[in-house]
C-alpha cells in the first residue's frame, strides 16, 4: 500500500523535476540573454556602439561594479549581505594618497610608496571587513544592521581623514591600475578578470566554496557537520572588504582624484543588483560568480544605453530599479516551481 | 467514548474527521468528545494527528469530512481568529502575543476598547487587572508584557482567551518552558478555570502533569482516535502502552523481548573496561537532569522514553552541541568534554539528527556534496578540493548504502526520506567515526526503507562501530539494540541488560520512571 503510494508519486513527480531543472538551467542565462539582446539593440540603434573604444568605456566603468559584486556574491552566498562596500571603498581611497603622497609620513622612493599605500588601504579595507563579520558572526547581529555600521560611520571616517578635502594627484605608478595597459588590455580589466576568475575557481574548487554554500544553504546541519561556520563568515565579510577596497583604489586611480564623499557613493546598491540579475538567490546557498559578472555588464550596458540614447541620467535610475525588480521577481517565480 | 460525563453536558463532539495532506491521510476517523468544565488530556505520539485536529477544530485546516458540534450546535470556523469569536481560543506553545506592548494591550489585543476612535487605555487596564486577578496575577499591566516571566506570559494569553469569554480553551504543551512553582500557578488558573465552567484541552506528553491536572484522556494514533477514557480507570502502563500501540497489560510473555542480541555484543559486554563512552549523571538546562549511560565497543545501545524524556538533549550534550553543566563523560578512558560539534567529530563521534531537514541535510546541494561536507578537509591539498578522491568516496558510498538517486549531482532535497537519511549516515561513515549517534533513524521513512536502514546499522555494528540509536518505535530497539536505556523527564531510570528488553518493563519505566519486578505484570 505504502510502496504504491510511493511509486505513484514519484511517478508524479518525475516530468515536474524536470521541466524544473530546465527550467533553472535557463534562468542561470537570463543575465546573458538579456545582455545579448541589449548589445543587439544597440548594434541596430546606438551610433558608433560596435567599436574599440566602445568596449574599453564600458569594460573601465563596469570594472569597480564587478570587483566589489564578487565579494558581495561571496557574502550574499552565506545568507548575509553587506551594506558597508560603499563606504569602505571611500576609506581605502582616501588612505592610499594620504600615503603614496606622504602625507602620514614621506617615503623616499615612489614604487615603495606605491605599494605600501595600496597594501595599507587594501589591508584596512579588509580589516574592516573583518569587523562586519565578527558583528554578524560572533555577536549574531542580522548582517543588513551589522553592516549599516559601517555603511553610516565609514564615509565618515575617511571624510575626517581628510578634513573633508579633495585630494587630487598625478602619481602615474600608481595610476598605472586605472590608466595602464597591458598588450593593449586596461589593467583594472585585467584585474577584475583574474579576481573574477579566482572567484569562480575558488567557489568551485576549493573547501572554502563548498563550505561558504553550505552555510548559506543550511547553517544548522553545517555547524552540526563540524564546519567553522564562525571562521567562514569571517572569511567572507573579509575578502568583501578587500574588493571594496580594490575597487576604491581603481576609482581613484581614473579619477586622478580622491573625494572622501564620492568614491563607492551607492555602490552597494549597484553590487547586489549586479548579484541578484545574475540569478544568484539572495537566500543564500548559491554564489554564481560569472552571473554576478553579467549581471554587472547587464546593468552597465543598460546604462550607457540611455545615455547614449539622450535618456537623462535620473530617468536612467528608474530603469536600472526595474531591471533589478523583474530579475528578483523571476528569482521568485523560478523558486515557487 | 461512550462515557461522557453522565452529569455534565458535552461541550464538544467531533466525529469522523478526516484529513488528507497532498493525498496522505493525516486524520482518520478521528473524534474528541470534550465534557463542560471539564480537562481533557490529548495525548499521542509525534505525528498521531494531535496538532492536525486542533487545526481542524479552529480552522487553521479545513478539515475533508467530518462532524463538529460545540455548545449543542454544528460549528463551523474559517479561521483561528474565527473560533476565537466563538469561543475557542487556543494557547499556543510559542506565546503568540507582542512583547513590546504592554500586558494590558496584549490581553485587550482583538476587541475595541475605544471612545470616539481613541484607545480607551483606562479602561483597558481595569479589564486587564480584572482578568490576570481571577488568576490572583499582579502584576503592573502598564510595562511590556516582554519584561515578564513566561509564565507571567502565558497567564496574559489565558487572560486574553477568557477575555473573549471563551467556554473552551486549548494549550498546547503549556508547560514546556515553565519551572515548577510555575507550573503550579498554572495548574491552579487550570482549577480555576474549571470551576468556572470553562473546559480545557491540554495536549501533553508528561504523564505526572496529565494525572494532576485532567479529569479524561483521549489517545490518538496514526491519525485515530484509539481511545477516550477517564484518568481514574486508566493507570499509566495503560496509557503509555494504548499510546504507543501496544497492547500486552496483564501478559508476561512478549515475544519481541525474547529477540537474543548478537553474539559479537555479548562478548564485548564480557569486558567491563571496554567502555567506548560512558556519561556520569550528565545535567543540561531542563531537559537533562541526571543522565547516565555507557556504550561498550561494537555494540548497539538504545535509548527510550517519551517525547521530551530528554534523549535528544542528552545527544546533543553527548556531540558538544549544548554544554554540559553537571556530569563527566569519558570516551575510550579519557576524560571528554567537547565544546562544540567539531570537537566530537575529531574525537570519533558522529550525529545523526532527527530533523533531516533542518538539521541534516542541505537541500540544495548535490547528493556528492551533502555527503563530502563533514569529511571535505581531509579530502583535500591545500585546501583544494581532491575531486578524484571525493568520486571515488561517494560512489563508494553510493554503493555500499544503496542510495537511489539520478547521479551523485542530483540535488538531495529531490529524493525520498529515506534516502536522504542514508545519505546522512554516509556523510557520517566517511568520517570513520567510532561512536554514531543516531537519533530516530527510521522517522518519516517508509517500511522497506526502515528495515534497509536497521540492517545497515547492525551491519556497522558488527564491523566494529558502537551505536547510540534513539528510537520511539520500541520494537526497533528491542530488535537491533543489546542494552536499554529508559529515560524519564531528564533521568535516566532504568538500564536493561541483555536478554531483559522486554517491553513491558520498558514501558513501565517510561510511566512510573522504575520497571517492576519482573511477573509484577502477571
Amino acid at each position: 500500500m505504502i510502496a504504491s503510494d510511493n511509486t505513484a508519486r514519484e511517478l508524479q513527480e518525475l516530468p515536474a523535476h524536470r521541466t524544473l531543472r530546465l527550467w533553472s538551467l535557463a534562468s542561470g542565462k537570463e543575465a546573458l540573454i538579456a545582455l545579448l539582446l541589449l548589445i543587439a539593440f544597440n548594434a541596430a540603434f546606438t551610433p558608433n556602439f560596435l567599436t574599440l573604444q566602445t568596449l574599453n568605456v564600458n569594460l573601465t566603468q563596469v570594472c569597480a561594479i564587478v570587483i566589489v559584486a564578487v565579494g558581495m556574491t561571496f557574502v550574499i552566498a552565506t545568507g548575509g549581505i553587506d551594506l558597508s562596500v560603499g563606504s569602505l571603498m571611500a576609506i581605502s581611497g582616501t588612505l592610499a594618497p594620504m600615503i603614496f603622497m606622504g602625507k602620514i609620513r614621506p617615503i623616499g622612493n615612489a614604487y615603495v610608496a606605491v605599494a605600501a599605500a595600496i597594501l595599507l588601504a587594501v589591508c584596512c579595507a579588509g580589516l574592516l571587513g573583518v569587523f562586519n563579520g565578527w558583528l554578524v558572526a560572533s555577536l549574531k547581529v542580522q548582517p543588513i544592521v551589522a553592516t549599516l555600521v559601517l555603511f553610516i560611520s565609514g564615509r565618515g571616517i575617511a571624510q575626517v581623514l581628510t578634513d573633508g578635502h579633495l585630494q587630487s594627484f598625478r602619481v602615474a605608478e600608481f595610476q598605472w591600475i586605472g590608466l595602464g595597459k597591458i598588450g593593449g588590455v586596461p589593467v583594472q580589466v585585467l584585474l577584475m578578470a583574474l579576481i573574477v576568475g579566482a572567484a569562480a575557481w575558488s567557489i568551485r574548487r576549493t573547501v572554502f566554496g563548498s563550505q561558504l554554500l553550505a552555510v548559506g544553504g543550511n547553517e544548522r546541519a553545517s555547524e552540526l557537520a563540524g564546519l567553522p561556520v564562525r571562521r567562514i563568515k569571517l572569511a567572507v565579510y573579509a575578502i568583501s572588504g578587500i574588493c571594496a577596497g580594490l575597487a576604491g583604489l581603481v576609482v581613484i586611480a581614473i579619477n586622478s582624484a580622491s573625494d572622501a564623499n564620492l568614491v563607492g557613493q551607492g555602490m552597494e546598491l549597484d553590487a547586489i543588483a549586479a548579484v541578484a540579475v545574475g540569478g544568484t538567490s539572495l537566500r543564500g546557498g548559491e554564489a554564481r560568480i560569472l552571473g554576478t559578472l553579467m549581471g554587472a555588464l547587464t546593468i552597465q550596458v543598460v546604462r550607457y544605453t540611455l545615455l547614449a540614447n539622450g535618456v537623462s541620467d535620473a530617468a536612467a535610475l528608474i530603469v536600472k530599479a526595474a531591471i533589478i525588480a523583474t530579475a528578483v521577481w523571476l528569482q521568485q517565480t523560478r523558486k515557487a516551481f | 467514548m461512550e462515557s461522557a460525563g453522565a452529569s455534565t453536558g458535552v461541550l464538544l463532539e467531533m466525529r469522523g474527521i478526516e484529513k488528507r495532506f497532498l493525498g496522505v491521510p493525516a486524520l482518520s476517523d478521528a473524534g474528541l468528545r470534550v465534557a463542560m468544565g471539564e480537562v481533557h488530556a490529548l495525548m499521542g505520539q509525534n505525528g498521531a494527528g494531535k496538532s492536525t485536529l486542533i487545526k481542524a477544530l479552529t480552522g487553521y485546516v479545513r478539515r475533508d469530512a467530518g462532524e463538529v458540534r460545540f455548545q449543542g450546535q454544528p460549528f463551523e470556523a474559517s479561521s483561528p481568529h474565527d473560533a476565537q469569536r466563538k469561543g475557542i481560543s487556543t494557547i499556543y506553545q510559542e506565546i503568540n502575543l507582542v512583547p513590546q506592548r504592554s500586558v494590558a494591550e496584549n490581553i485587550c489585543l482583538g476587541r475595541s476598547f475605544s471612545r470616539w476612535g481613541v484607545l480607551d487605555r483606562k479602561a483597558m487596564r481595569l479589564e486587564a487587572e480584572r482578568l490576570l486577578a481571577e488568576f490572583h496575577v499582579e502584576i503592573d499591566v502598564r510595562r511590556p508584557l516582554g519584561d515578564f516571566s513566561t509564565a507571567a506570559q502565558q497567564m496574559s494569553a489565558i487572560a486574553r482567551a477568557i477575555g473573549f469569554s471563551a467556554r473552551l480553551v486549548i494549550m498546547d504543551e503549556p508547560t514546556s518552558s515553565l519551572d515548577a512553582q510555575e507550573i503550579d500557578s498554572l495548574f491552579h488558573v487550570i482549577r480555576k478555570l474549571k470551576e468556572d465552567g470553562v473546559s480545557v484541552i491540554y495536549v501533553s506528553h508528561k504523564l505526572d502533569e496529565i494525572y494532576e491536572v485532567c479529569d479524561r484522556v483521549t489517545v490518538m494514533r496514526d491519525g485515530r482516535t484509539i481511545r477516550s477514557d477517564a484518568l481514574s480507570d486508566m493507570d499509566r502502563f495503560d496509557l503509555v502502552s494504548t499510546m504507543l500501540g501496544r497492547e500486552f497489560a496483564g501478559t508476561s510473555t512478549d515475544r519481541n523481548g525474547l529477540a537474543m542480541p548478537d553474539a559479537a555484543a555479548g562478548e564485548a559486554a564480557r569486558c567491563a573496561d571496554d567502555l567506548m563512552l560512558e556519561a556520569r549523571e550528565l545535567g543540561a538546562g531542563r531537559a537533562v537532569r541526571k543522565v547516565s549511560l555507557n556504550v561498550r565497543h561494537g555494540e548497539i545501545v538504545g535509548m527510550a522514553g517519551l517525547l521530551g524524556a530528554g534523549r535528544t538533549e542528552t545527544a546533543r550534550v553527548l556531540f558538544g552541541v549544548a554544554p554540559s553543566e553537571a556530569g563527566a563523560m569519558r570516551l575510550q578512558g579519557q576524560d571528554y568534554r567537547p565544546r562544540r560539534a567539531a570537537d566530537a567529530i575529531k574525537k570519533g563521534l558522529a550525529l545523526c539528527t532527527e530533523d533531516r531537514k533542518t538539521d541534516g541535510i542541505v537541500p540544495e546541494m548535490s547528493v556528492a556534496d551533502n555527503i563530502a561536507l563533514a569529511i571535505l578537509p581531509r579530502l583535500s591539498r591545500a585546501g583544494v578540493r581532491d575531486e578524484s578522491a571525493q568520486r571515488e568516496l561517494v560512489a563508494r558510498l553510493i554503493a555500499q548504502l544503496g542510495i537511489k538517486c539520478s547521479s551523485p549531482q542530483q540535488p538531495v532535497k529531490e529524493l525520498s526520506g529515506g534516502n536522504q537519511q542514508k545519505v546522512l549516515l554516509a556523510r557520517w561513515l566517511a568520517t570513520h567515526p567510532k561512536l554514531l549517534l543516531l537519533d530516530e533513524p527510521t522517522r518519516g521513512i517508509d517500511v522497506g526503507a526502515k528495515g534497509e536502514i536497521l540492517r545497515l546499522i547492525r551491519q556497522l555494528a558488527k564491523d566494529g562501530l558502537s551505536v547510540l540509536m534513539i528510537s520511539s518505535e520500541l520494537d526497533e530497539l528491542i530488535e537491533s539494540a543489546s542494552r536499554i536505556f529508559v529515560l524519564r523527564d531528564g533521568v535516566s531510570v532504568l538500564e536493561l541488560g541483555q536478554g531483559e528488553t522486554r517491553s513491558a518493563r520498558i514501558l513501565d519505566a517510561m510511566a512510573h520512571g522504575h520497571a517492576r519486578p519482573p511477573g509484577a505484570w502477571q
